[in-house]
């Protein structure tokens, strides 16, 4: 219980930040939305092709405006040295990571309900019965990603080009996840939901245990000075 | 960690060796002619490339769990190398697919990871360049080589099975079929070659490094006399 109340605690703090300034969630939806606005322009698809890229273009939607948020997970605790007093204090490194993860996950999660949202009014896509599975293969998808991210976060922030090395880092090793939640979520679309459902939402599941689980093996190596 | 003179002489004979394989002593493929020989070295550099990561995986746990220097010079020179023969990959590759396939390019399971791989390869090398301090940068480019060498298999199994479930096109059987002997036997001492002067490279780089590390101890030294 010590564990999960030192991740309740940072987990906390940072919604507490966050929702003082809503930088970081007001951002991602932003740039959701511009990025939606770009695809528009980029490749106008009518109704047929939404159906086959739709999937595609709302899960890089996603991780562009994911990313950004991932950004400010450490910017804001260097500045103030205040990465120093959470690793001074008598918190396990290990419920920092799982806190700021959580973290990562509820901002991204909430920007992206929206930008799911607005993608459905502005491609006129009918979830409807789907919106289960949509949400399911979104929370894995995006669990994936804050892991993996906030770790990636946590590497760049010593560099000096912080906020270009995290998509160099990161994409590479998201890959996979992308491939997951666009390929689950183009058979949860289609009617009736392909078997291919199920291979990639357990092919999500691996990728995440995985992708929890090094992260957490490694995060102390990372806050070492 | 300089290379012996024995290896040095091993290396030279061996890639002599391949060269004469590949040109003159494996025979002319029937349909796809001339250009064929430049599978041997693709095909090789493509082993190297995969030891290379795996090497950096092994070397960066190590140096996480030793935290000595040694282990750190060891996995920047893996990357380096294997970066140099993965680059290659993706250069003979096109050279190769444009006059038989007809396409520089196609996105299945090899070639997709072959370029992930690549660009996994870039970020440590990136990574590298842009922390000043040595035992972070030691320790960051560690975790960063763990994380990514572990990527490589997932997305390739990833790419096939989402290959499967979308067929595509059949582009070529496979190139061991029905390999002629001495084709087989280019191949080997092609791949032979090839790790030996990966080995031979890397270990040159090692050198280089502890050359570098050694002269900073000096300057040191130096300036705190002065």
């Amino acid at each position: 219980m010590h564990f999960l109340n030192q991740v309740g605690a940072i987990l906390w703090k940072d919604i507490l930040t966050e929702f003082r300034t809503k930088d970081a969630i007001a951002s991602m939806l932003l740039f959701g939305l511009l990025v939606i606005l770009m695809f528009h322009f980029a490749f106008e698809p009518d109704s047929l092709e939404t159906e086959k890229y739709g999937p595609g273009l709302l899960w890089v939607t996603f991780i562009f405006a994911g990313m950004l948020g991932m950004n400010r997970t450490f910017a804001g605790e260097k500045e103030n040295d205040n990465l120093q007093s959470l690793m001074l204090a008598p918190v396990n490194w290990g419920a920092i990571f799982t806190g700021k993860m959580l973290a990562n996950l509820l901002f991204m999660l909430m920007a992206e309900t929206v930008i799911l949202f607005c993608f459905c009014v502005f491609f006129n896509v009918n979830l409807g019965p789907r919106l289960g599975w949509v949400a399911l293969i979104t929370f894995l998808g995006t669990l994936g990603f804050a892991s993996a991210g906030t770790i990636l976060a946590a590497v760049s922030m010593n560099t000096r080009m912080s906020d270009v090395m995290l998509p160099i880092l990161f994409l590479p090793v998201a890959l996979p996840a992308v491939l997951g939640s666009v390929e689950s979520t183009a058979a949860a679309l289609t009617d009736p939901p392909g078997e291919a459902l199920g291979f990639w939402l357990r092919f999500l599941v691996v990728y995440d245990i995985i992708f929890i689980t090094l992260p957490l093996l490694l995060f102390d190596y990372v806050l070492e000075e | 960690m300089k290379p012996s003179v024995l290896h040095a002489l091993c290396m030279l004979v061996l890639v002599l060796a391949a060269l004469y394989t590949a040109f003159l002593y494996a025979p002319t493929e029937v349909t796809m002619g001339e250009v064929q020989r430049i599978f041997y070295f693709h095909v090789s550099s493509a082993w190297t490339s995969f030891l290379g990561i795996f090497l950096v995986l092994l070397f960066s746990i190590f140096s996480l769990l030793n935290g000595s220097r040694a282990w750190d010079i060891r996995a920047a020179a893996a990357a380096e190398v294997g970066a140099i023969f993965c680059s290659l990959v993706l250069i003979t590759g096109p050279i190769w697919a444009k006059p038989v396939w007809g396409i520089w390019w196609t996105w299945d399971a090899r070639l997709t990871s072959f370029f992930v791989l690549w660009l996994i390869y870039m970020g440590y090398l990136m990574l590298r360049r842009l922390v000043e301090l040595p035992e972070q940068r030691a320790r960051l480019s560690a975790v960063f080589g763990i994380l990514g060498a572990m990527d490589v298999p997932i997305v390739y199994m990833a790419n096939r099975w989402w290959r499967t479930q979308h067929p595509q096109p059949v582009i070529a059987g496979g190139e061991n079929s029905g390999l002629d002997p001495a084709m087989r036997v280019a191949l080997f001492v092609s791949l032979a070659a090839f790790t030996s002067l990966y080995f031979y490279l890397w270990r040159l780089r090692c050198g280089i490094e502890e050359l570098q590390d050694s002269g900073d101890a000096l300057h040191r030294q130096f300036q705190s006399m002065s």
